[in-house]
């Protein structure tokens, strides 16, 4: 192990969410040694099976690491930590890493929404974050999905499919939920339904960005980046290009372990 | 000898004793009022008539626990939970007439003014209908001008007339209007003094802890009238200014960052609230709640205009203006704003507020959801996760700042 000769710094970043726990582990703050990503989140045995993962996968023992520094939800009962940060710092981190100059980042995650504003240095300047209302956030495309008896991973697909939107007016996740029951009665395609309820989604998270001003050039992460349906309806809402990473769910738990990076180096 | 009391211990003493007067009135069988937080309190000092508020009550019975309780009271009398809280916490006050955490006597008459709230209005008409008392009002529309013109004026004063009329009438008590002049005068000088304690928090590092605003402001919107008052915000005036030329504070630690705290305070959350910040060095040295009870007027016109003023009466830009004047004149470092879920007055342009406060002072905000009086309304996670975040962001800031020097 690089570590046993004493060169390399090896630090962990955990992500201890509401439903999922991700950890990250760096290699001198650059290189992305393991990953793992574990649908259940604080209060569960996932932290645990995600820590313990992502040591075996990148073969090291706890005494390897410097530094952990964990964020998310669960950030403070996740005892193996050394420091922790709060999850709007660690994202502005693992995406000013992700994408060199980025300005505005938008994080769709499971439960919440958020905007961040990033300075030219690449350090948090500002946010904004959704209200108690699930609207905009991954649950809405979750339980839409669920509707549609389509796992959320084949949004995306199913979204391209589409010569047409349904035209999902409602923004609030109980009132679209019969709204797309309707268009299922009515036997409007699935493709155009998923379509229509991207685009609603989108419109409400761009007034999220609103909010903030858009400054470009600007990022999506959290798990919804992975849905190309999502992406393409907000970018059309907001008029602009959206850059995307496929480690993009890792963001948190990247910026985590580089924040545990720079401290170990100070 | 007899110690020197401090400013709090009078000011506390003097909310008990006010409580404590509407009681005795209504023992001895005075004719008492339910009264609307900024209904022009003068006419009712001066004519020696003893009204109670029930926003206070709601505040009161919130920070002691019992606002989810009686709210879900209100609410199975078919109540909407989207009604303000604090008429939520009346209105099941109103049917039981018992409420643990604190008791106000019924009343014979209510006094109306809805330049707060139009929420204020239905509640008092439901309560008119409900306990079938008289209901007076004086209607004071939004502004939708940045000042209060003659027209307004006069109309506002045709029904202050009007209502000091129909007072007479229900409780037998006379107008003085020497003695009104006299009930002016020395609510300038409690609103002035009120001024001068806000205005000590320009200090650094601010002479007090920020949140005793919350609990000093009681007496400011009931009691400004009486003399007591205006000595007791004298008094605490005098106690901050002192602190502050000796470079002391109350505040408990380092006060490491200042900020601005939008909107009524989470009573059934207080400590929760105040303790994520303060355990960050975080002090509060901007509120609204400063200009927002003291009424600065020097004749009967300007009175009237006063009562337009008041905050969530003002078109937007003199809302904006107030927030920035206070932010940049006490200092602060950042701001959070309380997305009130009761008060849709004073939340319904809450975004833009905070966007446009954010673009004219440069420093970073966070907005969190909540409720004055319900604490359904709150989650812990939510307001730790946004000020620890504004903390982070304050921090890297200031070690930028100092790095530059
Ligand atoms: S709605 Fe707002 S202004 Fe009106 S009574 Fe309730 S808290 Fe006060």
């Amino acid at each position: 192990m690089g570590n046993a000769m004493g060169t390399d710094i090896y630090t962990l970043g955990a992500d201890i969410g509401s439903a999922a726990s991700k950890c990250v582990i760096l290699k001198n703050g650059a290189e992305m040694a393991a990953s793992t990503v574990e649908s259940a989140g604080a209060g569960t045995g996932g932290p645990a099976r995600a820590f313990e993962g992502v040591l075996a996968k990148a073969g090291l023992r706890r005494e390897d690491i410097a530094m952990i520094t964990a964020t998310g939800y669960g950030r403070n009962s996740f005892a193996e930590a050394d420091l922790v940060i709060s999850e709007l710092s660690a994202h502005a981190i693992g995406a000013a890493a992700f994408f060199p100059g980025v300005r505005t980042v938008i994080d769709i995650g499971g439960q919440d929404a958020k905007v961040l504003r990033l300075t030219e240095a690449g350090v948090l300047d500002n946010f904004v974050m959704n209200d108690k209302c699930a609207a905009g956030t991954g649950r809405f495309l979750e339980v839409m999905a669920r509707i549609l008896e389509l796992d959320v991973t084949q949004l995306g697909d199913m979204d391209g499919k589409a010569e047409q939107s349904a035209g999902i007016s409602s923004t609030c996740t109980v009132f679209a939920e019969s709204e797309v029951i309707s268009q299922l009665a009515k036997g409007t395609p699935i493709p155009e339904i998923v379509r229509g309820i991207h685009e609603s989604a989108a419109v409400r998270t761009a007034s999220l960005v609103r909010r903030m001003n858009l400054v470009l050039p600007a990022a999506v992460t959290g798990g919804v980046a992975q849905n190309r349906g999502m992406i393409r309806a907000l970018g059309q809402e907001l008029g602009c290009e959206l850059m995307i990473s496929p480690d993009s769910q890792l963001c948190g738990a990247y910026g985590a372990a580089l924040h545990a990076y720079r401290k170990a180096g100070q | 000898m007899e110690e020197k009391k401090s400013a709090k211990v009078i000011l506390r003493e003097l909310q008990d004793k006010i409580a404590q007067d509407v009681w005795d009135a209504k023992n001895r069988g005075e004719k008492i009022g339910w009264c609307a937080s900024n209904f022009p309190q003068e006419i009712t000092t001066a004519m020696g008539i003893q009204v109670t508020y029930p926003e206070n009550m709601g505040a009161a019975v919130g920070a002691k626990g019992g606002g989810q309780r009686m709210c879900e009271y209100a609410e199975g009398m078919g109540y909407s939970n989207d009604l303000c809280s604090y008429s939520r916490i009346n209105f099941a006050y109103a049917d039981l007439k018992e409420c643990a955490e604190q008791e106000i006597p019924m009343p014979d008459f209510l006094l109306c003014c809805n330049n707060i709230c139009n929420c204020m209005m239905k509640w008092y008409e439901n309560l008119a209908l409900e306990l079938d008392i008289p209901l007076l009002m004086i209607d004071i529309p939004h502004l939708d001008k940045y000042t209060c013109d003659e027209d307004r004026i006069r109309y506002i004063r045709a029904q202050f007339d009007d209502c000091v009329r129909q007072l007479e009438e229900i409780t037998g008590k006379k107008m003085d209007w020497d003695h009104f002049r006299e009930v002016m005068d020395v609510s300038q000088r409690s609103s002035r003094a009120w001024l001068r304690a806000i205005a000590s928090m320009s200090a650094t590092p601010s002479p007090f802890s920020g949140f005793d605003i919350f609990n000093n402001m009681a007496v400011a919107c009931v009691g400004r009238g009486t003399v007591a008052a205006a000595e007791a915000f004298e008094a605490l005036a005098d106690e901050y200014e002192e602190l502050a030329a000796k470079g002391e504070t109350t505040f408990k630690g380092e006060e490491k960052h200042r900020i601005l705290f939008e909107g009524i305070a989470c009573w059934a959350n207080l400590r929760f609230t105040y303790k994520a910040l303060q355990s960050r060095g975080i002090n509060l040295t901007a509120s609204v709640y400063g200009p927002a009870f003291s009424f600065l007027y020097q004749n009967m016109d300007e009175l009237m205009a006063a009562y337009a003023y008041v905050p969530n009466s003002n078109c937007f830009e003199r809302e904006l203006e107030m927030r920035v004047k206070d932010a940049i004149a006490h200092k602060v470092d950042g701001a959070v704003f309380h997305m009130n879920r009761s008060c849709k007055n004073w939340s319904g342009n809450l975004y833009e507020l905070e966007r446009r406060f954010r673009e004219e002072t440069g420093v970073p905000t966070v907005m969190f959801d909540g409720d004055q009086s319900d604490p359904r309304v709150f989650s812990e996670a939510q307001y730790e996760t946004r000020v620890e975040a504004l903390a982070e962001i304050m921090d890297e800031r200031k070690r930028a700042k100092e790095a530059q020097a």
